[in-house]
């Protein structure tokens, strides 16, 4: 426990957010929407979005922030395991679909399939669609991560074939042969075990998930990052020579971190689909994996509280960007790319710790 | 004076000739079917220059008299009725009801008989392509008068694909009507022959029971020659879509492949410096309208400067700080392309435009039915090996090239010797960007330009100068051309999304086994 006493960040982190969840659910459940201190629905789903957003932060400083592997292709781990639960919900809606088939869902149905795919049986399971969420991301990552590690392939050259993998995957799943929906995804969600998915409790549930999520991963990234296997990663990071020639096999820290993270991400997603109500197969376009890059930029890479406080904070101003001048925000992420990388290589974190001195 | 006296004649034979040629249409306005036949052939006989426009009026039923006065005219369908145009002379007449005129008939012996009359007149064409054209339109119809027609304008025919053509429209009527000696003769003219008619007849005849067994043999196999040739030229062709495909490429990647590949530095603003070109192309076609075959030509060195000045400002303004920090690089210039998109944006509207194709570059050659050279891509080929000749040049014998290479390998030891790092920096940097503005113009010529047009160029962009090896321009025009080809080789068993998809997948693969790409840098420079 004492490395979690010494991490000052991570515990106004947490404390924040225990005190968000106490607050949000009951500002939106007890106090009466006339009231002005009342938080509505959309805006309980809008801060579990920015957690799922968070946790996706977390794995990627995880990998970027302690591995030196920058990976262009988060978002596609993101998107697979919200792929996977959006399966999970579409076998839900059963006979409520548009066309009232039993098993198939409705693009199945319009585009006059006869049978499910053979890789759509058990997603009727809630249990077994929780097994992929983890397991798909996981499993991609782990192949890939292991071709690309052990062939040494590093820097730059990592980031674009991640970023190759994920703009792969998204011409992939435009495709309506694929059977995930093609352009249109999968939607028109119900219900996620038997509760109703646009019920005000429902979406304070999916929240507190989030929240909880949220905490739990920075707890276990935390762990890695501080125990011995964490020492190993940041001397990889560092001088990744030195560290093999000192007897580390190299990649294979560097796979376990990449695949951890890949299922961290995929878990992010599987929560964030049943909130939006809607997955699709822009989620892996390149352009979200680099924008999430900018989250961690922004808060500050290697120090894992950043990267969430940076997720929330540049999809905080995403949010009222777009709502108020939506051709400016993308002037603005751009200029935050260049201020962040140019003036703030640290990100917030690393202004904050050089306030308040070493810490 | 012989001249004038010569001229005159000619004058006076011509208005003699126009004279019988207005009394013979007066003539078959007046006439019954019976006479007609023999009116028909003399208007066909007097090479007046109206005959064949007025023997195709007849055909189709347009060819009317006028009853206010008799005269003979040609109508076209107008919304309040007619619109007349003298038979004789084509002059405009106006618009009259359709009450006023009426139509001069025809039967189906005279049907036949003027579609004769009118290939002949066709055959008889000075115009080779209009020679084709009779011949082509004759093809697969023939009956046995037209094909004694074609066979004598066979032996005078100079021009030799119309004497192909009439040759293997004879071949196609000999196959069905001739006797067995003619019938193997056709076989054998037919053989290679990339004609579909005649492809279809052939595989009639190899399967029909009541010819010999010989020559259904024959058949089948002319029929297989046939299909060899066409699966022969439609490698190539596809092979010529894969290469201007590969040409894309390679202009879009090759000013990575300086900026990359012998700087080292990671810009994902390139694509956006690709559809800045594409832009200025646009803007240099509004700017000059009534000169839009001369607007290319403009618009390369304008697209040139535009994307190298922005180039030059990007590394002065950004990548400069970031050197030896490649993340860092990515990112920033990533951001910058953000900008860049936003502001063409918000400047030309996030609607495609589209940029007008010049006359001499639309258009093909055709070599046969099979196999086709567009002209815009045939260009845009040429165009890309210029460029890279240029490019190649430019860093042999000139002594920016030089120095760029010579801060590639080593920039502290070119520093030592003089070279100004910095200048060349940014210089290396605008030529990189400058012809990624270049490849915006010809790109202009293939796709639609919109502000996401360079997004769509990058990922391919980096798979290419990774593919080819960095830092070796030879590699890179290599590698997108393969891609290219290998691109097209796939499309037709995996469609074009899957073809690209196992192409990425090829090149990720690849990159584990051979990380430094094609051909990897030897020596000192490799270590970076």
């Amino acid at each position: 426990m004492r490395w979690l006493m010494a991490d000052k960040g991570g515990l106004v982190m947490l404390a924040v957010l225990a005190v968000v969840v106490i607050v949000v659910p009951l500002a939106n459940l007890v106090i009466p929407p006339d009231s002005a201190l009342h938080v509505s629905t959309y805006t309980v789903t809008l801060l579990g979005k920015y957690l799922c957003y968070a946790v996706l932060a977390l794995a990627l400083d995880l990998v970027w922030g302690y591995c030196g592997v920058l990976s262009l292709g988060h978002g596609a781990f993101f998107a697979l395991g919200g792929y996977a639960m959006g399966m999970y919900l579409m076998r839900q809606i059963g006979e409520r679909g548009v066309y009232g088939h039993p098993v198939l869902p409705d693009f199945m149905v319009f585009l006059d399939w006869q049978a499910l795919p053979w890789y759509w049986y058990g997603f009727d399971m809630f249990w077994f669609a929780v097994l992929m969420v983890a397991l798909v991301p996981g499993l991609l990552a782990f192949v890939f991560g292991w071709l690309a590690f052990r062939s040494r392939v590093t820097g730059v050259y990592l980031s674009i074939i991640t970023q190759a993998l994920t703009y792969a995957l998204m011409l992939a799943f435009f495709r309506n042969e694929m059977g995930f929906g093609g352009n249109n995804g999968l939607t028109d969600f119900k219900d996620l075990l038997g509760f109703d998915l646009q019920a005000d409790a429902t979406r304070v549930a999916l929240f507190l998930s989030s929240a909880l999520l949220l905490a739990l991963a920075y707890l276990a990234c935390r762990a890695v990052v501080g125990s011995r296997l964490g020492r190993v990663v940041v001397a990889v990071r560092d001088a990744e020579n030195r560290a093999r020639f000192l007897g580390y096999r190299v990649e294979y820290f560097k796979l376990w971190v990449f695949t951890f993270s890949a299922v961290l991400a995929g878990l992010a997603g599987a929560l964030y689909v049943p909130q939006v109500g809607i997955i699709n197969p822009g989620e892996f376009q390149p352009l979200n994996s680099i924008e999430l890059v900018i989250w961690v930029a922004v808060g500050g890479r290697g120090t894992l509280w950043g990267a969430a406080a940076g997720a929330v904070l540049v999809n905080y101003a995403k949010t009222s960007f777009t709502a108020v001048l939506p051709e400016v925000w993308l002037f603005a992420l751009g200029a935050l790319f260049v201020l962040s990388t140019l003036l703030l290589p640290r990100g917030l974190a690393g202004l904050l710790r050089r306030r308040g001195g070493a810490s | 004076m012989v001249l004038c006296t010569l001229l005159a004649g000619a004058a006076t034979q011509a208005a003699e000739r126009s004279e019988g040629f207005a009394a013979d249409l007066a003539a078959l306005a007046a006439s019954g079917f019976d006479d007609m036949d023999a009116v028909v052939e003399r208007i066909a006989s007097s090479d007046h220059a109206r005959a064949v426009p007025v023997m195709q009026a007849l055909l189709d039923g347009r060819l009317y008299r006028r009853k206010s006065d008799d005269r003979v005219v040609i109508v076209a369908d107008a919304e309040a009725g007619y619109v007349l145009t003298d038979a004789v002379d084509g002059a405009e007449l106006g618009t009259v009801s359709r009450r006023k005129v009426k139509r001069i008939n025809v039967n189906n012996q005279l049907r036949s008989l003027l579609r004769g009359l009118i290939a002949r007149a066709a055959l008889a064409s000075a115009d080779p392509a209009r020679r084709l054209a009779a011949v082509e339109a004759m093809s697969g119809q023939l009956d046995a008068d037209a094909r004694d027609l074609l066979a004598e304008r066979a032996t005078q025919e100079e021009d030799a694909r119309v004497r192909e053509a009439i040759s293997v429209a004879i071949a196609i009527f000999d196959l069905e009507n001739g006797d067995a000696a003619r019938r193997d003769a056709a076989i054998d003219t037919l053989r290679g022959s990339l004609d579909p008619v005649a492809r279809g007849r052939l595989a009639v005849l190899a399967e029909d029971d009541t010819a010999p067994r010989e020559t259904r043999r024959a058949a089948a196999s002319a029929l297989a020659s046939i299909e060899q040739r066409i699966a022969l030229y439609e490698l190539a062709q596809t092979i010529f879509f894969g290469l201007s495909m590969g040409s894309v490429l390679v202009l879009a990647a090759i000013g990575l492949a300086i900026t990359f590949g012998v700087m080292g530095v990671i810009n994902m603003a390139h694509g956006e410096l690709i559809m800045l070109g594409a832009y200025t192309t646009y803007v240099v076609q509004l700017a000059m309208p009534e000169h839009l075959g001369w607007s290319l030509a403009v618009a390369v060195p304008a697209a040139f400067l535009v994307a190298a000045l922005t180039g030059i400002a990007i590394e002065r303004g950004v990548i400069r700080f970031l050197y030896g920090r490649p993340l860092e690089t990515l990112l920033a210039t990533f951001g910058v392309s953000l900008v860049l998109q936003q502001a063409v944006r918000t400047i030309f509207s996030p609607l495609n435009r589209s940029v007008a194709t010049p006359e001499w570059m639309s258009g093909s050659i055709e070599i046969n039915a099979v196999f086709a050279l567009t002209w815009n891509r045939l260009t845009i080929m040429l165009f890309m090996l210029v460029v890279f000749a240029l490019l190649m040049a430019v860093l042999r014998y000139t002594r920016l090239g030089l120095e760029v290479r010579a801060v590639a390998q080593n920039r502290a030891m070119a520093r030592a010797i003089g070279v100004r790092g910095n200048r060349v920096d940014a210089l290396t940097f605008g030529l990189g960007s400058g012809i990624a503005g270049v490849a915006g113009v010809a790109l202009s010529q293939l796709t639609n330009v919109g502000p996401n047009l360079g997004q769509a160029y990058i990922v391919d962009s980096f798979m290419v100068v990774v593919f080819g090896g960095v830092g070796n321009l030879w590699g890179t025009l290599l590698a997108g051309l393969g891609l290219g080809v290998a691109n097209k080789f796939l499309e037709p068993w995996a469609g074009a999304v899957m073809a690209k998809i196992l192409v990425l997948v090829f090149i990720i693969v690849f990159i584990q086994k051979r990380p430094r790409g094609l051909f990897p840098q030897r020596g000192r420079a490799a270590e970076g």
